[in-house]
């Protein structure tokens, strides 16, 4: 093969350029990243408050519960995913940037699965132990979380361009993303009762690994699209 | 009557094509009064910016 | 053929079209909805499994074949929208919108209906075709609560046409769910290899319902889109020259 049109951009560059940014800015205001964690940590521990220490209700509901509270926190930090761009002006940064804009939508995406998506999955082994899910179970958790928080972070991804800049877009994100991540919630929490009831997860992860793998190849070019609506 | 039992199943099947040709009836009433409104408001809208004229 | 579809484009000739067509595919609806409920009630012969309850097959299986007609016809139509920047393809989208969300509605309600007595239950969560079914009412809702937040028309347009595409592939979800998974729902009845595993006596009472409940919905969308256009061409000449078609445009 000859070497790369020049005239091209290079297209990693362009991708790590945009995730080492909103990483670094993560970093900077920690509350975006910290505030979905500790709300997921806290509805997590909601349900023990109001339904008591019952163990086998707790170990029944525990990866339903889970993962709606994922799902919620997620909701959370997609908000602010297009938001501050939007203010700052770097949304128009990155419409007439070189580089194709689906490549830099599934950047934005990567960085909110690691800065989001990450912290949550790492997390979580803490809540499943408070509903006394058995280790082997916390695995099929983490798998199922891993592989949904990704798909939410991709599947988000449009809902955040299509809404970014209106009034009450919080509420409105929630209503476009859901539901088509009920499969997700479905086949997740499912999975994990499945595990927990000594079922194999198999099927269910490969489902969840396909929903990802299609993700990945299509939101990124309907992030694109939603954004270049937006910015007319 | 056995066309009003249906075999014991009257109330599903009655209730079932009474919520269907009422939604329909519903939005074709509901399609009149919206094409008659939004004629009406025009007219009005016309008519003022003639006379504001 | 170029010059009428050319023609079509056009909201004038789009609205007076349209109002003629309205009272045709009406009636023609009527009819076949007449014909269809009469024979559906009346005519076919009881189920040897369901007895008479199966009738419901007269107006649930009409309803969900609507739901996904007019979501693909929304999303289509937003498509040509978006690519071609037609306004009239996205009034379009706009109007099929609530119809949609109203077919799918009674496709739930009617099926909830008769899955009580047939199934036990009004409900199943877990169902993969009622659970993609209820995800389609949400899409439905989803993009009209798009539309009515965006206030430029022209955004709102493009913003719900990128929804609506995303959300089409939740329609041969729908229609697979059955085949793909294990479900208390039936499998498919007509659409499906080897040709429909209905009687013939059973089947023509269905088939006419179906068609009469796509000319009405024909007749209703037009009769939306009309009233979409009026509103969005509300400034036009050929609109004032509608309403007042005596006083004299300089």
């Amino acid at each position: 093969m000859s070497a790369a049109d020049p005239r091209l951009p290079a297209l990693l560059p362009g991708f790590l350029a945009v995730v080492r940014r909103d990483l670094l800015l993560g970093w900077r205001r920690p509350g975006d990243v910290l505030n979905p964690l500790f709300f997921y940590v806290i509805v997590a521990t909601l349900f023990p408050f109001a339904l008591g220490p019952d163990a086998a209700r707790l170990a029944l509901i525990g990866p339903g519960v889970l993962w709606v509270a994922a799902l919620l926190a997620t909701l959370l930090s997609l908000n602010s995913l297009y938001l501050a761009d939007h203010e700052d002006g770097s949304l128009e940064q990155l419409l007439t940037s070189a580089q194709p804009l689906p490549l830099l939508a599934l950047a934005k995406a990567v960085a909110h699965w690691l800065l989001g998506g990450l912290p949550l999955v790492i997390v979580s082994p803490v809540a499943a132990y408070a509903y006394g899910l058995p280790a082997g179970t916390i695995r099929v958790l983490l798998a199922t979380l891993a592989l949904g928080t990704a798909s939410l972070s991709l599947l988000g991804s449009i809902g955040a361009a299509l809404t970014v800049g209106l009034n009450r877009a919080s509420a409105l994100l929630g209503l476009l993303v859901l539901p088509l991540a009920i499969p997700l919630l479905i086949f997740g929490a499912r999975t994990v009762a499945l595990a927990a009831a000594g079922d194999a997860a198999g099927a269910g992860l490969y489902f969840l690994g396909a929903y990802c793998t299609l993700a990945l190849a299509l939101a990124p070019f309907a992030a694109a699209a939603a954004l270049k609506v937006a910015a007319e | 009557m056995e066309i009003l039992s249906m075999g014991g199943y009257g109330a599903y099947v009655w209730t079932a094509y009474g919520l269907t040709f009422g939604v329909l009836v519903l939005c074709a009433v509901q399609a009149r009064r919206r094409h008659r409104r939004i004629v009406r408001d025009i007219r009005i809208r016309l008519k003022a910016a003639e006379s504001g004229k | 053929m170029w010059t009428f579809l050319h023609k079509l484009a056009s909201p004038p000739h789009f609205y007076a079209l349209a109002a003629r067509l309205i009272p045709w595919l009406a009636g023609a609806g009527a009819i076949a909805i007449l014909y269809g409920t009469f024979a559906g009630l009346f005519l076919a012969p009881p189920d040897y499994q369901q007895g008479d309850a199966f009738r419901i097959i007269y107006v649930h299986v009409p309803a969900a074949y609507l739901s996904l007609l007019a979501y693909v016809i929304m999303a289509v139509a937003a498509g040509i929208g978006l690519v071609w920047r037609m306004k009239l393809a996205h009034a379009v989208a706009a109007s099929a919108a609530p119809l949609g969300a109203w077919f799918t509605f009674l496709a739930l309600l009617t099926g909830s209906i008769w899955g009580r007595p047939m199934w036990g239950t009004w409900w199943e969560w877990g169902d993969p075709r009622l659970t993609s079914e209820l995800v389609l009412l949400f899409l439905y809702f989803g993009y009209m609560a798009l539309r009515s937040a965006i206030d430029d028309t022209a955004r709102a347009d493009r913003a719900s046409a990128v929804l609506a595409l995303v959300g089409l592939v939740n329609v041969p979800v729908i229609h697979f769910s059955v085949e793909w998974w294990a479900s208390i729902h039936q499998g498919p009845t007509l659409v499906r290899a080897g040709g429909p595993a209905i009687s013939t006596e059973m089947l023509w009472p269905l088939l006419a319902m179906i068609a009469g409940f796509a000319l009405v919905f024909g007749a209703l969308l037009l009769g939306r889109v009309r009233g979409e256009v009026l509103v969005r061409e509300r400034r036009a000449r050929w609109v004032r020259r509608l309403m007042y078609p005596e006083v004299e445009t300089p």
